[in-house]
């Protein structure tokens, strides 16, 4: 017998003057239990969905790898130390995290505008800070396993040479770059709320100048302080130049600021960032239905 | 004979002229009109300087400024001009799954008296557009500030406006392949046309010369237009300074002229049959109203 409660024989045995229909429904968790109920089901779709779809797993690694590798012919075009050619390999992986914040986290509330499902998430009984929770997990630990086989194969094709002085820190200094990052994904996905065509264009923007401020591909160091100062804002930008120290011969003469106080700020970021989505995202949240955007579809 | 047959291979000049004419001013408006002219100027200006602005400061910090250096002005004009590959290319593929996903309403167009690669041409003249002022405010930037060699006065104009005309439209005919393709395949495939295009960049000598490729990889270079048509920019825009490099110093401006004409002849037959090609199948299968949105 089938073990849906909405099934033929329990209908019938409620018809027949059996138990009250509220008891064979099935049990519904709330609170915490809920929270995190909803956070394993948004994250899931991230992690096993995109597993299945192989197409976009190849491009996912194959776009980024073809920019690594042209970065990497023009620095041995111009005859750079071979340490660059690591920083572009590191900072190549670290674009896929970029893509991902800014296209599956930032602007996914804008597709799930368009499809119809926002309103839906609103109505649910569910957090929609547990909803993006979930969507940063998943799409973390997916975007890990991409940046991981992308440095894997841009260190085997370029001969990349490591050299780790603290494991620890390393660890430490992407654990945090993520958790800032992905808060702020988080507050920009109340952002995109509001917005409806511009969202594309307002994503396709924030690719190169982030790449550039950000120092994807050479040390911020070369930039002013107050540059680099201002830029350090998105968490890529010292979590980049906190792992070139740390993996680079070369990386502590090009940082920018020591990686202890690359850790703290990073540390700082995390916190203002996710407090901040959860605030703004209360906060958009009203004003979108307030001015009724949650269901608009402007084409 | 279908009538839908009709449509796409009538020999029509108007017809094809209106398709296009139209096409293109849709594909105007769908690109400019979800903001206001100022804050759509900004947004094609800002992209396109700070994408030539990486290679600029990576230049930079290896070289300690040296912008007087014929590879600065190799990798600047030829990141410059290769703006014109990503717009015009994935401009034209990317409307057959704007139009059949998004807008819903490619089974229209194949409805309507148009034609539908000539549709599908003019639906990238925005792109084109947009990223000729993308081009144009690179190269001014580079030469008023970072000491790119080109001299207004010294450049073999017939040379630069025969070569970006015989490459627009070798682009173009790419385009059309892609299209074609982008007919059968679904919405989430997206990204073809910026594989392609990240390949060509790859090897096609833009940012690099091919020299610096590994010897392997060099033929799918010397295979691509693309390679030929920036190497004739850079030669009719910088002279000598472009010819100083090795890759092709062997082939005279005619020769090379010669080569990208046929290349773009033999992508155009290309395009026009498998563009044909993957139509009947998309037919076949029911997928020009298909949705793919799963």
């Amino acid at each position: 017998m089938s073990n849906n409660p909405y099934s033929t024989p329990q209908v019938l045995s409620h018809q027949e003057g059996g138990r009250p229909l509220e008891v064979d429904r099935l049990h519904k968790n709330s609170g915490w239990r809920l929270y995190f109920q909803t956070v394993i089901a948004r994250a899931y779709p991230r992690i096993i969905g995109q597993q299945r779809e192989k197409s976009w797993l190849f491009f996912d690694i194959l776009l980024p790898l073809l920019s690594v590798c042209a970065y990497v012919f023009v620095y041995r075009a111009i005859k750079a130390p071979e340490d660059y050619i690591g920083f572009v390999v590191v900072g190549g992986a670290m674009t896929a995290f970029w893509m991902n914040v800014l296209w599956s986290m930032s602007s996914q509330l804008y597709w799930e505008k368009e499809q119809g499902n926002l309103a839906l998430y609103i109505m649910s009984p569910t957090s929609m800070m547990a909803v993006l929770l979930g969507m940063a997990l998943g799409g973390l630990l997916a975007t890990t396993l991409r940046a991981l086989v992308i440095i894997v194969l841009g260190s085997l094709f370029f001969h990349v040479q490591y050299a780790v002085v603290s494991f620890v820190q390393l660890f430490a200094v992407f654990i945090l770059a993520m958790f800032a990052l992905y808060g702020l994904g988080m507050m920009a996905a109340s952002l995109y709320l509001l917005l409806s065509r511009e969202a594309w264009h307002i994503s396709n923007l924030a690719q190169e100048p982030i790449y550039l401020f950000s120092g994807f591909y050479f040390p911020i160091k070369n930039f002013s302080f107050w540059i680099s100062a201002i830029s350090s804002i998105i968490p890529l930008t010292l979590g980049l130049d906190a792992m070139r120290q740390l993996v680079f011969k070369t990386g502590p003469s090009l940082g920018f600021v020591s990686v202890g106080v690359e850790i703290l700020v990073l540390s700082i970021l995390s916190v203002v960032f996710l407090f901040g989505a959860r605030l703004m995202l209360a906060y958009m949240e009203k004003l979108a239905i307030r001015e009724g955007r949650l269901t608009e579809n402007r084409r | 004979m279908q009538a839908t047959d009709i449509q796409t291979t009538k020999k029509n000049i108007p017809l094809y002229l209106r398709s296009f004419r139209m096409a293109a001013w849709l594909g105007w408006q769908i690109e400019s009109n979800w903001t206001d002219p100022f804050l759509f100027a900004i947004y094609s200006i800002i992209k396109p300087l700070a994408g030539a602005a990486i290679l600029v400061v990576m230049y930079s910090v290896i070289t300690s400024g040296d912008f007087a250096s014929p590879i600065f002005s190799y990798i600047y004009l030829g990141n410059a001009f290769y703006m014109y590959v990503g717009a015009v290319m994935s401009g034209i593929s990317w409307a057959v799954l704007d139009d059949r996903e998004h807008y819903k309403t490619l089974k229209y167009m194949y409805v309507a008296p148009i034609n539908i690669p000539a549709y599908l041409i003019g639906r990238g003249v925005a792109k084109f557009l947009v990223g000729s002022i993308s081009v144009i405010i690179t190269i001014v930037f580079g030469v008023l500030f970072l000491h790119v060699n080109v001299d207004p006065l010294a450049i073999n104009w017939p040379l630069f406006l025969i070569s970006l005309v015989i490459g627009i439209v070798m682009l173009a005919m790419m385009g059309l392949i892609l299209a074609g393709i982008s007919l059968l395949i679904v919405q989430h495939v997206w990204f073809i046309g910026d594989a392609v295009a990240g390949a060509l960049f790859l090897f096609s000598g833009a940012i690099f010369p091919l020299e610096v490729l590994p010897v392997w990889l060099r033929p799918f270079g010397f295979i691509m237009p693309v390679t030929y048509w920036l190497e004739l920019l850079r030669r009719s825009l910088v002279g000598r300074v472009a010819e100083a490099f090795p890759t092709l110093s062997a082939l005279n401006n005619l020769q090379l002229i010669g080569i990208l004409l046929g290349l773009s002849i033999l992508f155009g037959i290309v395009a026009q049959f498998l563009f044909r090609y993957c139509e009947h199948i998309a037919r076949e299968r029911g997928l020009i109203d298909m949705v793919t949105n799963y």
